[in-house]
């Protein structure tokens, strides 16, 4: 099959950053795969539809990533045959994304892996839920099965399970190591534990209420998610959000990335035996959250962003409180992390562990702050700046090592960064409206929302009907991509290290599963 | 190591007295005093998260910060539900992890407790139910008391745990 080049342009899409879309056909999805692939650009998600009740197909779409600009491609499967052209020979990240695909709707994607990714077996194997025919209330029991990991043979090679409960108070998820004695040969991943069925779940809400679900996507990237939903509604229905009401939400943002990264760090450091770092960071933490629940009512900002702006001002009085906070944490945050920098043992602990190195990262598609500690300078806030970061300026971090000293780094680095842009935010805050009314929907309408949450880029595609319904959400965590990095990262470590390196990550189950 | 030891000394203890110390003292007191002829101050807990968004477990892991302390009453985080005397468990129960849940919940020795944590553990929250998700914790296990909150502060959290305590706890037949 010889596939002509095609143009990787398309018409303008509604999003809060540069985004275009393209209808195409089987040959040309390949091609563009190829062009996409060969250009450098990135896949950051994949999802379908069922449109059978409208025009009498299935679509797959998929979203990548280009320099400065988002593009989304659209693929009609015909309802008697539905199976596409597997994007995984280009872009490793699209297999598990294209087993989700066909466990919700039934989608192909021809080759590749073909066992369940999030179907343990808890509904029937020809039951794909997100159809549109498919009931939302019923529960339908399947057999569950046994899942064929993929077996590692050799001398003294022998298999250790873990999960779904771990043994601290974390999210669940299955990792299958095969290892020789300490040694890890091989990390195979089961994830899909916490699925819930939130895509299924937005089609029964109200377009103006969708927010609240999509910040429970994650219930750590609260923030990212529910403005990436605000924004795509906003994008598909014209709405333009208050210059303070941007501003407010950059702050909610950047906080939910220190707070995260705060108790990251103290997490890294209890991990690799410094308890003191444990219960440094999370006090330093602890005052954050409580700070959060004067200025904004809660501690964690699950509702804060609104369809239109935010749900409250942060009044001047306010404002010296949060300025004086943000030097507190600036103090603290540089005196540990001369302690941690200094502290033998841990950076011993640290240092050349869970190693993903450049070339990896950039093969498998690494996103976010995993991403950008491996050498791939990419932050959406730098890169396709949405309101108000063009006027803010952020300034991108990297580091080359891809180690867990690597992935520590950076976490301190975009700590200083963002209480830099906080204090900008609320010495800068502009006058005026907190929130703008909705206009009422004409018709069918579409819109994309792509937000640097504190793991890396989160996205919401929205597709929203008369009356304010919304038709289909699909909801992406960089986590996706990241998962399958661990495999990687942890393969000729000892056991025992596993867990710092896991943490070091610290990607989403539930902002992954859905 | 210097360094280490004076910031230590320079912040001093963070600790806060329990939830309603100054107000209830009586309740408080025969709280402590349930908990420390049941468990001679040696409460063990082993979360679950049956499919929790992370929220709840945000939450959860801050009780352990030097504001709450709750390994300095007494109560600690176990890894094996075979140690633990109260299940804490969080989320809807999604149909991927109703059996691992039900096999923690049989593991736990009795006397037990199982307290539901969060909107969605109580009664299903956002999610509700549906072809993935069976909704509150008491639809897969039997459960004794919630925390309602999305997410329930660690205040609420350490009320609930105080007061799960002081009811009868799930005996074996
Ligand atoms: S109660 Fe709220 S925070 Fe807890 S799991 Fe449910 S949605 Fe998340």
């Amino acid at each position: 099959m010889s596939l002509e080049p095609i143009a990787l342009e398309g018409s303008r899409l509604a999003a809060n950053v540069p985004a275009q879309h393209r209808v195409v056909d089987a040959d040309q999805w390949t091609a563009a795969a190829r062009q996409l692939h060969d250009a450098g650009a990135r896949l950051l998600t994949l999802w379908g539809a069922d449109d059978r009740d409208r025009d009498g197909v299935f679509r797959v779409f998929a979203a990548y990533l280009l320099p400065g600009r988002a593009l989304v491609l659209e693929l009609a499967l015909a309802a008697g045959d539905p199976t596409y052209p597997s994007l995984e020979p280009w872009f490793p990240a699209a297999s598990r994304l294209q087993r989700a695909t066909r466990d919700l709707l039934g989608l192909g994607a021809g080759e590749g892996d073909t066992r369940p990714w999030l179907r343990h077996g808890g509904w029937p194997e020809d039951r794909f839920p997100l159809r549109r025919d498919v009931s939302a209330e019923t529960h339908v029991p399947g057999v569950p099965g046994p899942y064929p990991f993929v077996r590692v043979n050799g001398d003294g090679v022998h298999e250790i399970p873990v999960g779904p409960i771990h043994a601290g108070t974390i999210e669940p998820g299955h990792f299958r190591f095969s290892v020789v004695g300490e040694k890890v040969l091989r990390l195979e991943e089961r994830l899909g534990y916490t699925h819930k069925g939130v895509a299924k779940r937005f089609e029964a809400l109200p377009l103006l209420e969708g927010h609240r679900l999509a910040a429970r996507v994650c219930g750590d990237s609260a923030v990212a998610f529910s403005w990436a939903y605000c924004a795509a509604l906003e994008a598909a229905t014209g709405a333009t959000v208050a210059p303070r009401a941007t501003c407010l939400r950059a702050l909610a943002l950047e906080r939910e990335r220190i707070a995260n990264h705060l108790g990251d760090l103290g997490a890294l450091g209890n991990d690799a035996g410094l308890a003191f770092g444990l219960s440094q960071f999370s006090a330093i933490k602890e005052r954050m959250l409580r700070l959060n629940q004067n200025v904004f009512g809660q501690r964690y900002l699950m509702d804060y962003i609104v369809p239109g702006g935010v749900r409250s001002d942060v009044g001047p009085r306010l404002v010296r409180p949060l300025l004086d906070e943000a030097t507190d944490v600036e103090r603290d945050v540089v005196a540990l992390k001369a302690i941690y920098d200094e502290h033998a043992g841990l950076q011993d602990r640290f240092k050349g562990t869970g190693q993903l190195a450049p070339l990896t990262a950039k093969a498998m598609g690494a996103l976010g702050l995993a991403g950008r500690a491996s050498g791939i300078d990419l932050d959406l806030r730098v890169a396709m700046p949405w309101a108000p970061y063009g006027d803010l300026r952020p300034h991108g971090v990297l580091s080359m090592d891809g180690d867990v000293a690597a992935r520590v780094q950076v976490r301190f680095d975009e700590v200083m960064e963002s209480l830099r842009l906080n204090r900008l935010l609320l010495e800068q805050l502009p006058h005026g409206a907190t929130s703008v009314s909705i206009p009422a929907l004409g018709s069918r309408t579409t819109g994309l929302g792509l937000i640097e949450g504190w793991r890396g880029p989160v996205m919401v595609a929205l597709e929203a009907e008369v009356p304010s319904v919304i038709r289909r959400c699909h909801v992406h965590d960089p986590s996706w991509q990241n998962w399958p990095l661990i495999e990687h990262a942890v393969t000729g470590n000892i056991v025992p290290d596993f867990p710092l390196i896991n943490k070091s990550f610290n990607l989403a189950y539930s902002g992954h599963d859905g | 190591m210097l360094n280490i030891i004076n910031r230590i000394r320079g912040i001093g203890i963070l600790s806060e007295a329990l939830p309603g110390s100054d107000t209830d003292e009586p309740r408080l007191r025969d709280i402590h005093e349930r908990l420390h002829r049941v468990f001679g101050r040696a409460l063990r807990i082993r979360h679950v998260d049956a499919g929790s968004c992370n929220g709840c477990e945000l939450e959860i892991q801050a009780l352990t910060n030097p504001y709450y302390n709750l390994e300095g009453m007494g109560i600690a985080f176990v890894a094996s539900p075979r140690h633990a005397d109260i299940l804490l468990v969080t989320g809807p129960v999604s149909v991927n992890m109703e059996e691992a849940l039900k096999r923690a919940y049989q593991a736990m020795p009795h006397p037990k407790w199982v307290v539901a944590v969060g909107d969605c553990g109580a009664c299903g929250g956002i999610f509700g139910t549906g072809y993935a998700s069976r909704g509150p914790v008491s639809s897969v296990v039997p459960v004794d008391a919630s925390v309602q909150g999305c997410p329930p502060s660690p205040l609420s959290l350490l009320e609930g745990l105080l007061h799960v305590t002081r009811q009868p706890a799930q005996h074996g037949s």
